[in-house]
């Protein structure tokens, strides 16, 4: 019990467990934005991929590292606009559009990583952003090295989530959106385009996900591995519903999330001998599938996700 | 503008038309990665088909590829025509191959006649149960079995991998994470002298055909279509809709179970946790390619399996990254997709004022 009383009282532990939400909490924001326009993007798996890859890349050819976090957007927006334009105007499954964006954008930046490093033994390293210290914040007993001693994308992150909030609950745009996502047909008698706001949506909630996935190559590690995404893209989609599509309790499931990551992590070297080491790893998925279950019976799915609006239709 | 009018059901002739043209589109838009990666589009594709149908041997391995992928597909088409996203083959190939490595490595004995169907009903029964989770979540909670089937991939990877490690681990594997090799009475036999192929294409082909009858020629079929169609429908008409998802989830499970089977007790005879390059998820692909249909798959899947191997044959030649074919496989998959607009609908430009005169 007292391992576990310490691994809780740690700095470090909750400084870990943040920094383990930070992708899936852009992860999650840009799925609520397009979920909640009424568009499912299954894309997120291959889009983190292809942001932590994009990301990478131009910052190893001498972009910068802000550099990279816009070329990551950019990727991200890039994908994010193929499925937009085959979901919205032409109303293909969402599903099918999704798993098809996933496996292009992966595979695409498998094969552009391999032809421009065909025989490399060990990835080659960036130098990653560093963790910043908010002057006074960081240096509060506890709290400082818990919270405040983040890298620069760990705060953008929670930047985005009251920038999401506010737009979504505060403007006439964020209302639009919900309403797309609820009512297309009315949206458009009020004489606004549900293929243009959707759309946007779409794309701008690819981009959001794509720094999940830069967050991974240009924070988390300093280099780009196949395979580093890891389903984290799914588990985001989960967290959407159990956040019933809010961007607060977005936030709060991420970091429950990077939280019981963190611990079975530090539990790991308590009892690893015991138990196999995959069992910890099978954890966020079991973890992701159970909160489905939790929230299954209540879960308030936007009425008009999944279903294609043609124009003119009412 | 561009309009689209409804047409009714498209001809065998016009699917099939479409469906080339969707693959054809692919392999177009292919040589934009291959030209960027500094390789002439036709030494590429020259090599590819060389790869995939130049000798025997390259011949019997594109068949070798496309027996999993015909499961796969199988698996995929037969969840999907009933609304039933089942993206979870990839866990379900390495159930299936688990439960073939658990009882035909020294569980049971006996002639191959007992031994190779019983691998092969271990193999199908737990990629059956591994589907039953999300389907029963799905049908009883109404958890959205997309996104838990997709996260099923990742624990079941993770407890092959422990079991390779640990309880199923050989011991004269040289401290290699793999499992025993199958008995000689469990592995499924060569078809031909001296070439990897094996009879895991019979067991493909037979499934399709198998598949085919259900949904043709059964109750059972026709139920799962008109789950498809329209769920609540088919509820209000008495079809017992909760009843077929169970069977659907089973049958989609059972069949990439199989996949598992044949890849372990028909071509490596071990089970390592490398086993499958992603043919869950180009099952996927291969079901979309053949319009959901089970014969349809069986071309599909030759197809995307001539790409596989074709691509491998290149990287070998050129050094060009082998990720080309899962880039050419992603390609076909969104081509086909676009594609389906042109067997639903007309596709006209017709005049701006005109088309205002529709949306009003």
């Amino acid at each position: 019990m007292t391992e576990i009383l310490d691994i809780l009282l740690s700095a470090n532990f909750w400084a870990a467990s943040l920094r383990i939400a930070t992708p899936l909490i852009f992860g999650v924001i840009g799925a609520l934005i397009c979920e909640r326009a009424g568009v499912l993007n299954l894309g997120i798996e291959g889009i983190f991929t292809a942001g932590a890859m994009a990301g990478w890349m131009a910052v190893w050819l001498g972009a910068g590292l802000w550099g990279g976090v816009l070329v990551a957007a950019m990727a991200g927006a890039f994908f994010g606009l193929i499925h937009a334009i085959l979901t919205v105007p032409l109303g293909l499954s969402q599903h099918v559009s999704g798993i098809g964006v996933t496996l292009f954008a992966t595979s695409l930046s498998y094969f552009i990583y391999r032809t421009a490093l065909p025989d490399v033994s060990s990835p080659p390293r960036i130098e990653a952003f560093q963790p910043l210290d908010i002057p006074v914040l960081s240096e509060l007993p506890f709290i400082g090295p818990a919270l405040f001693q983040q890298t620069p994308l760990t705060f953008l992150a929670l930047i985005l989530v009251a920038l999401t909030a506010y737009v979504l609950y505060r403007t006439p745009l964020g209302l639009a959106i919900q309403a797309v996502g609820d009512n297309p047909a009315a949206v458009e008698s009020q004489g606004l385009s549900v293929y243009a706001l959707r759309i946007g949506t779409v794309v701008a909630g690819s981009a959001i996900m794509a720094l999940g996935g830069a967050f991974l190559t240009m924070s988390a590690f300093d280099a780009f591995f196949f395979g580093m995404v890891n389903g984290r893209g799914w588990i985001c989609i989960a967290l959407t519903v159990f956040a019933s599509w809010r961007p607060g309790k977005a936030l709060i499931g991420a970091l429950l999330f990077g939280a019981f990551d963190a611990f079975q992590v530090r539990l790991q070297t308590e009892v690893g001998s015991f138990v196999p080491g995959q069992v910890f790893l099978m954890m966020p998925y079991l973890l992701s599938i159970a909160a489905l279950i939790v929230v299954a019976r209540r879960a308030d799915y936007p009425r008009a996700l999944l279903v294609p609006y043609f124009r003119g239709q009412r | 503008m561009i309009r689209f009018e409804p047409r009714g059901p498209a001809s065998l002739r016009r699917m099939l038309a479409v469906t080339i043209a969707a693959a054809v589109a692919a392999l177009v838009l292919a040589a934009i990665p291959i030209a960027f990666a500094g390789l002439s589009v036709f030494d590429a594709y020259g090599l590819m088909v060389k790869g995939a149908f130049g000798s025997l041997f390259a011949f019997t391995e594109m068949l070798t590829r496309a027996a999993p992928l015909i499961l796969t597909g199988l698996a995929a088409a037969v969840a999907f025509r009933a609304r039933l996203w089942n993206i979870g083959a990839e866990g379900q190939l390495y159930a299936g191959a688990l439960a073939a490595v658990a009882v035909g490595t020294g569980l049971i004995s006996g002639p191959s006649l007992v031994l190779i169907p019983a691998v092969m009903i271990a193999g199908a029964l737990a990629g059956g149960l591994v589907m039953l989770g999300p389907t029963l979540l799905k049908t009883r909670l109404g958890v959205d079995e997309v996104v838990t089937t997709l996260l099923l991939n990742f624990v079941i990877l993770l407890f092959v991998q422990m079991m390779l490690e640990g309880p199923m681990k050989d011991p004269m594997g040289m401290g290699w994470p793999q499992s025993e090799p199958i008995l000689d009475e469990a592995a499924l036999p060569k078809l031909m002298d001296r070439m990897r192929i094996h009879w895991g294409l019979v067991v493909a082909l037979a499934a399709s055909l198998g598949v085919y009858f259900l949904l043709k020629r059964t109750v059972w079929g026709f139920e799962i279509r008109a789950v498809g169609e329209n769920a609540s429908a088919a509820r209000h008409a008495g079809i017992p809709v909760t009843a077929t998802f169970v069977r659907v989830g089973l049958l989609s499970g059972a069949l990439a179970g199989l996949a598992g089977v044949g890849e372990v007790a028909g071509l490596k005879g071990y089970l390592t946790a490398d086993l499958s390059p992603g043919f869950g998820y180009s099952g996927i692909v291969v079901a979309m390619l053949a319009g959901l249909s089970p014969v349809g798959v069986v071309l599909a899947a030759l197809f995307i399996a001539s790409i596989f191997v074709g691509a491998d044959s290149m990287s070998r030649a050129t050094g060009v990254s082998n990720y080309l074919a899962d880039l050419i496989v992603a390609m076909a998959l969104l081509c086909v997709l676009v594609s389906g607009l042109f067997l639903r609908f007309r596709i006209r430009l017709v005049g701006d004022h005109k088309s205002r005169e529709t949306a009003e």
